[in-house]
């Protein structure tokens, strides 16, 4: 059994209960999903979600199919890492010092990462990449003072 | 023309060709009762918001029509909730509409608001909130496509009080509908070669069949394509019908009170093609030893129940019917005539397996439950509708009553839902006015719904009850002897209460009662004879247990006969 991450894009009708048509699905079936994000797409009746689930193959087969079944779902789609663009973003605060501050920033040297905010003892950053990138700046920015932060889902294109 | 939503809404209706709806009235349904007053719409009044969705349910299974109820808002939704539960398992098409509070209480915890979308959204195909007078029609025109098409299954749809009351200029909408979702699924072509070149290869095949070929409509087919391959055929609780339990090649049901050979049949085969069957625990027994040797070739049209429980080998998405006729002309006219002979072995082995594990019962002084049901059966050679309560009746009638037609039997497979099969046989009645329907019933079960015997008698409609009355929960107290040390913890209901007789007289129906064997034959008779609904109440055994049975967790192949055979 070869368990990893998978991401899956759903295109739905834009109405209010289809979150919790899919989520209620999702854990009547007992799968567990890592993270999600929806907003409106060009098309404002058609909404797209999309989520990373954790799992084997069948596993994310039977997500597939379920989700397929929603009378609201349009189209379900898997992610092929190699074909699409995905990104997160993550909101960080770090506490900072004189000294720290630089070693702050040359951690992120190589990340899209903006700074929103600053003061002499806080920094408020802006980080988008993918998920490993992500991950990897967070382990980082943790160890260096990390005093808050808040990740989104995985986007898509 | 102006007209309200209570008026689009009964128009609606009838262009989808409704013509009996089942229903309980209350505040928030006023406006649609007015307009049903008016209209040709037959409306049968059920005594609780249950019996309607059962009894909506049984007319559905019986027809093969949608089932349509109505009910008001609060209690009158929540009441639905097992009998919409019950359909949704055995994939049943139903309309259930139900009121609601105007559509600015909505959220306030108003009087007799229920939220009945949230509560139904994991038992429903789907449902709808209809927030304005001219979504109305449109949403109702897709419940009725969403609950009978592709997997059929129970749509709700809510009505707030001022939807109903709305106005608006209604044009008719052209009949054709529009495209929508839902596609069908047509076979593969070359799923279907393979599935010949299987069929033709297979020295042991069997075919298992579930209530996908009923709700799939693909009796005649299933009929012709065994008859063109001539393999055995066992059956899931739920396809009972599908396939005339006359045919020496019928091997009756499968499963946990299976038939000893059917179990054997599917345990041994090389090949196993399941029609319309979604590999329920009650049947497949412990996952790991099903059909160990076979080969499987899975048709369903919900892609979800494919690989769900049981890997197969050849995996075929479409409804049962699509698949069968192209089948049927692949195999042109002869069929596997060629393989008769190769085969005879495999069938031989059945014939001997079906001497061994031969269904019996012993005699005695009490009245046997098998033995009714066997002389129901001789008595109306099969035809006639058969609904059934849930537990030791139910298994009893599933495997002495011999179905040959679909839509004859009515039974909650899924859920198992005690108090189903009265109202789902008035509800096959109502489909059915001049057919005998009979209600197979528990001592037990027949209480949690017998509040419809009004509903019959009002309705002049001439339903039978048998009541296999062993003053026992019997089936949970036949666990409760098997399992845990005959500790009857709160099984035991006798004691003649209530007097199914009087109860009977009561509602101004026939009532009628033996404990002696002798009596049976001449009791069944007058009650069928009867012109009105008649409880005949049997006074059974009451420690008989239903076998062959395979305990839970246990494989299909290790079967409890319940007699000293040495099997
Ligand atoms: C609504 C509901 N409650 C409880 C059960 C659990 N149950 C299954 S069979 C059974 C006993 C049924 O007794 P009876 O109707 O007398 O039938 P018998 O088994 O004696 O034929 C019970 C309580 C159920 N299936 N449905
Ligand atoms: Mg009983």
């Amino acid at each position: 059994m070869n368990v990893r991450n998978h991401t899956i894009s759903l295109l739905v009708k834009n109405k209010p209960d289809v979150l919790a048509r899919i989520s209620g699905i999702l854990s009547a079936k007992g799968f567990n999903i890592e993270n999600i994000s929806a907003n409106v797409t060009m098309n404002p009746d058609i909404t797209k979600i999309t989520m990373v689930a954790k799992g084997d193959t069948a596993t994310i087969v039977k997500i597939e199919k379920e989700m397929k079944k929603l009378i609201d779902v349009i189209d379900v789609i898997r992610v092929k890492e190699k074909n699409a663009i995905q990104r997160e973003m993550a909101l960080v605060r770090v506490k900072i010092n004189r000294k720290t501050r630089d070693d702050v920033t040359k951690s992120l040297d190589s990340l899209q990462c903006r700074i929103l905010d600053e003061s002499s003892d806080r920094l408020l950053l802006e980080i988008t990449g993918e998920t490993g990138e992500i991950d990897q700046a967070l382990t980082s920015l943790e160890a260096l003072g990390m005093e808050d932060m808040s990740r989104s889902g995985v986007v898509v294109l | 023309m102006e007209l309200n939503g209570a008026q689009i809404l009964v128009r609606t209706l009838m262009e989808e060709g409704v013509d009996t709806i089942f229903g309980y009235p209350g505040g928030s349904v006023l406006d649609i009762y007015d307009q049903l007053f008016q209209s040709p719409i037959r409306h049968i009044l059920a005594r609780h918001e249950q019996g309607v969705t059962h009894a909506a349910d049984g007319y559905a299974r019986a027809s093969g029509k949608t089932g349509v109820c109505i009910v008001t808002s609060g209690p009158g939704a929540t009441n639905t909730i097992t009998g919409i539960t019950t359909a949704f398992m055995d994939s049943i098409p139903m309309v259930i509409l139900t009121g609601q509070v105007p559509t600015q209480f909505i959220g306030t915890d108003a009087f007799q608001e229920a939220d009945i979308i949230g509560i139904t959204r994991p038992c429903t195909k789907h449902n709808f909130l209809v927030r304005r007078v001219d979504e109305l029609a449109r949403t109702i025109r897709e419940a009725f496509y969403i609950a009978s098409s592709g997997r059929p299954g129970p749509v709700l749809v809510d009505l707030p009080k001022d939807v109903m009351q709305a106005r608006m200029e209604y044009q008719d909408v052209p009949a054709k509908r529009q495209a929508r979702k839902e596609p069908v699924f047509l076979p593969d072509t070359a799923d279907l070669e393979q599935t010949v070149a299987m069929l033709k290869e297979a020295k042991n095949p069997v075919i298992l069949v579930g209530g996908g070929v009923l709700r799939g409509r693909a009796s005649a087919e299933l009929r012709e394509f065994v008859r063109k391959v001539k393999m055995p055929v066992a059956s899931t609780l739920m396809g009972l019908g599908s396939f005339p339990a006359d045919d020496p090649l019928w091997l009756g049901m499968v499963g946990m009170h299976g038939m000893y050979y059917a179990n054997m049949a599917v345990s041994n085969c090389d090949l196993l093609v399941t029609l319309g069957v979604r590999f329920s625990d009650r049947v497949t027994g412990k996952l790991s030893t099903f059909a160990p040797r076979a080969k499987i070739i899975q048709v369903d049209v919900d892609a979800t129940s494919i690989n769900k429980n049981v890997l197969v080998h050849l995996p075929i998405v479409s409804d049962c019917k699509s698949a069968l006729v192209q089948l049927n002309t692949m195999l042109g006219n002869n069929g596997l005539e060629d393989l008769r002979e190769s085969r005879k072995q495999w069938l031989d082995q059945i014939e001997t397996w079906r001497v061994e594990g031969a269904l019996t019962y012993t005699r005695g002084e009490l009245i046997k439950p098998q033995m009714v049901i066997e002389t129901l059966n001789r008595l109306t050679r099969g035809d006639a509708i058969i609904a059934t309560e849930v537990g030791q009746n139910q298994m009893w009638t599933a495997q002495f009553y011999r179905f040959n037609e679909p839509n004859t039997f009515l039974t909650s497979g899924g859920l198992g839902t005690m108090g189903y099969g009265f109202p789902a046989a008035i509800g096959a009645q109502v489909a059915f006015p001049d057919r005998l329907v009979v209600d197979i019933a528990g001592d037990g079960s027949i209480q949690m719904n017998i509040q419809e015997l009004a509903t019959a008698v009002k309705h002049n409609l001439p339903v039978k009850i048998v009541i296999l009355n062993n003053g026992y929960l019997g089936m949970v107290r036949q666990w409760q002897e098997l399992f845990y040390e005959k500790r009857y913890s709160h099984t035991n209901i006798s004691g003649q209460v209530p007097d199914f007789v009087k109860l009977a007289e009561a509602y101004g129906a026939l009532g009628l009662r033996t404990a002696d064997p002798d009596e049976v034959e001449s009791v069944l008779k007058k009650g069928i004879e009867a012109s009105g609904p008649v409880i005949m109440d049997f006074l059974v055994e009451p420690e008989e247990k239903v076998y062959p049975m395979v305990n839970p967790g246990a494989a299909l192949t290790e079967m409890q006969l319940g007699r000293e055979t040495g099997l």
